[in-house]
């Protein structure tokens, strides 16, 4: 079982070195990675995701347990320890729901007894993620943009089950978000999560922020942020029955503003 | 020397592929000829002799298909490159009807497929597929991880021995487990063998006459220097 993984540091798009030499991320770790739209977030993450050995575009390394990704990783998905989950919330492949699970479930070695067990778990995940339920016989490319969001983390958490989770902006897709960060925090693992939500980068230890392609710095999340982190929750959840509101068909009124306005 | 046949349907990217291939195996001291078997039209020659001053050729198929244009002029193509001191052959060829592949025992024989292009396309593309060395997958940056995983496992379904290698032939990720493939592949030697038995046919290609070279066959053939010709009674 992987301990930890060490990203080495390499450039940004104009060459200037990454602001630190090394970011270190150990199991159980939750850290954000911010920065404006364009800053390189995307690119840190793919990084990590291919094993990254000085040979991307960044010129970064990335280290598990101290020593670069051995070949199989590469070659056998059931020994890849990360599990990514892209912004691309569209499915290119025509295959239904179920059959797509399993044939995931079985490149990831899931024994095939067990197949069917995990393909019901994975849905009943997503589905509890979702505000429209996704059935097995649906084709992936009729689900919705919140649907694939929401099958995809229900897949890497439950087909994957990878010691590593990467998530790409998991507030943008239209899913239950802090119900998704509940259920993937129950889990011991490395969670990187790309993200401008101030609810998300509060929950997690350390937030590494990036700026033309490159990190600028690593924060850990101090005191005086943790202090306020109920309050940035309060209102996020403002918000959040707003939009729920709107959803179902209803006005706005002073009561969804109680606590704030 | 060294021959690599890089096949693949149109617009995957074997061009591409080959690209940051060429790049990486100059920097290693290596000399790559390049030649492109294409139907009606193609630059790649012009663009590789450009970027990388390389011997390239290209040869239009016309009314023969691809890969029997490839066994006329293969032969040809490796006395070539031989003559122009390189030491790798790259062929990249459009496959055309899917029923033949133009891979060559003692050669290296890479297919490009897209990660795009559908769960279905690795039953669809037969030989091309099933009897390469290494299926290259390209536009890995396109699809989600779990999409990429299910598409290798379509592969290994229909082709439990080839190699998959996935790559970003824009950014040139991946690139280097098929450069050190390369390396590993030795020089080929004596009379070639095409790998596959082509479709049943009356060309003599067609019937099972494998060997490389328009000299071991007869009816409508072409050498790499003229257009077709009729050789026989």
């Amino acid at each position: 079982m992987i301990q930890h993984v060490t990203v080495v540091g390499g450039h940004g798009r104009s060459g200037e070195p990454d602001g630190v030499e090394r970011v270190e991320f150990a199991m159980g770790d939750v850290v954000a990675i911010v920065g404006p739209t364009g800053s390189g977030k995307t690119t840190l993450i793919n990084d990590i995701e291919l094993f990254a050995d000085a040979n991307t575009p960044t010129g970064r390394r990335v280290l598990f347990d101290g020593v670069p990704a051995p070949m199989e990783f590469r070659d056998d998905p059931a020994r890849n320890p990360i599990a990514l989950i892209t912004q691309n919330t569209t499915f290119l492949s025509d295959l239904p729901v179920a059959e797509f699970l399993e044939t995931h479930a079985r490149i990831r070695c899931v024994e095939t007894q067990q197949r069917a067990s995990v393909v019901a778990r994975t849905l009943a995940f997503a589905n509890e993620l979702t505000g429209e339920p996704i059935s097995e016989a649906s084709r992936m490319t009729e689900l919705s943009g919140g649907q694939t969001r929401a099958l995809l983390i229900a897949d890497a958490t439950v087909v994957c089950d990878a010691p590593i989770v990467l998530l790409d902006e998991v507030e943008n897709a239209g899913i239950h978000r802090t119900r998704a960060l509940q259920l993937l925090r129950r889990q011991r693992k490395i969670f990187l999560f790309v993200t401008h939500d101030p609810r998300i980068t509060l929950l997690a230890d350390y937030r590494i922020v990036m700026q033309g392609g490159r990190i600028r710095q690593v924060l850990r999340t101090d005191e005086t942020e943790r202090g306020l982190a109920s309050a940035v929750n309060r209102l996020d959840d403002v918000l959040a029955r707003l939009r729920d509101r709107i959803r179902e068909g209803g006005r706005i009124t002073a009561a969804e503003m109680e606590g704030v306005a | 020397m060294k021959l690599i046949i890089c096949a693949g349907p149109a617009t995957t990217g074997k061009t591409a592929v080959l690209r940051h291939l060429i790049r990486k195996l100059q920097a290693r001291g290596q000399k790559p000829a390049f030649l492109k078997i294409d139907v009606q039209y193609a630059e790649e020659d012009e663009q590789f002799a450009r970027e990388f001053g390389i011997p390239t050729r290209k040869v239009y198929s016309g009314e023969l298909c691809p890969d029997h244009c490839n066994v006329m002029v293969l032969g040809d193509a490796l006395q070539w490159a031989s003559s122009a001191n390189c030491d790798v052959l790259m062929v990249e060829t459009a496959g055309l009807c899917l029923r033949c592949s133009p891979y060559v025992d003692g050669g290296l024989g890479l297919v490009v497929l897209e990660a795009t292009s559908g769960m279905n396309l690795p039953l669809k593309v037969g030989p091309m597929l099933s009897l390469a060395d290494v299926a290259v997958v390209t536009k890995i940056d396109r699809i989600s991880q779990a999409e990429r995983e299910v598409f290798r496992a379509r592969i290994q379904d229909v082709a439990p021995g080839v190699r998959i290698r996935e790559v970003n032939a824009l950014h040139g990720i991946g690139i280097d487990p098929l450069v050190a493939r390369v390396d590993a592949q030795a020089d080929v030697n004596g009379p070639l063998l095409l790998r596959g038995n082509p479709p049943v046919g009356t060309c003599t290609i067609c019937v099972g006459k494998k060997e490389i070279g328009w000299q071991s066959h007869f009816g409508v053939v072409r050498a790499l220097e003229n257009q077709t010709f009729y050789r026989g009674e």
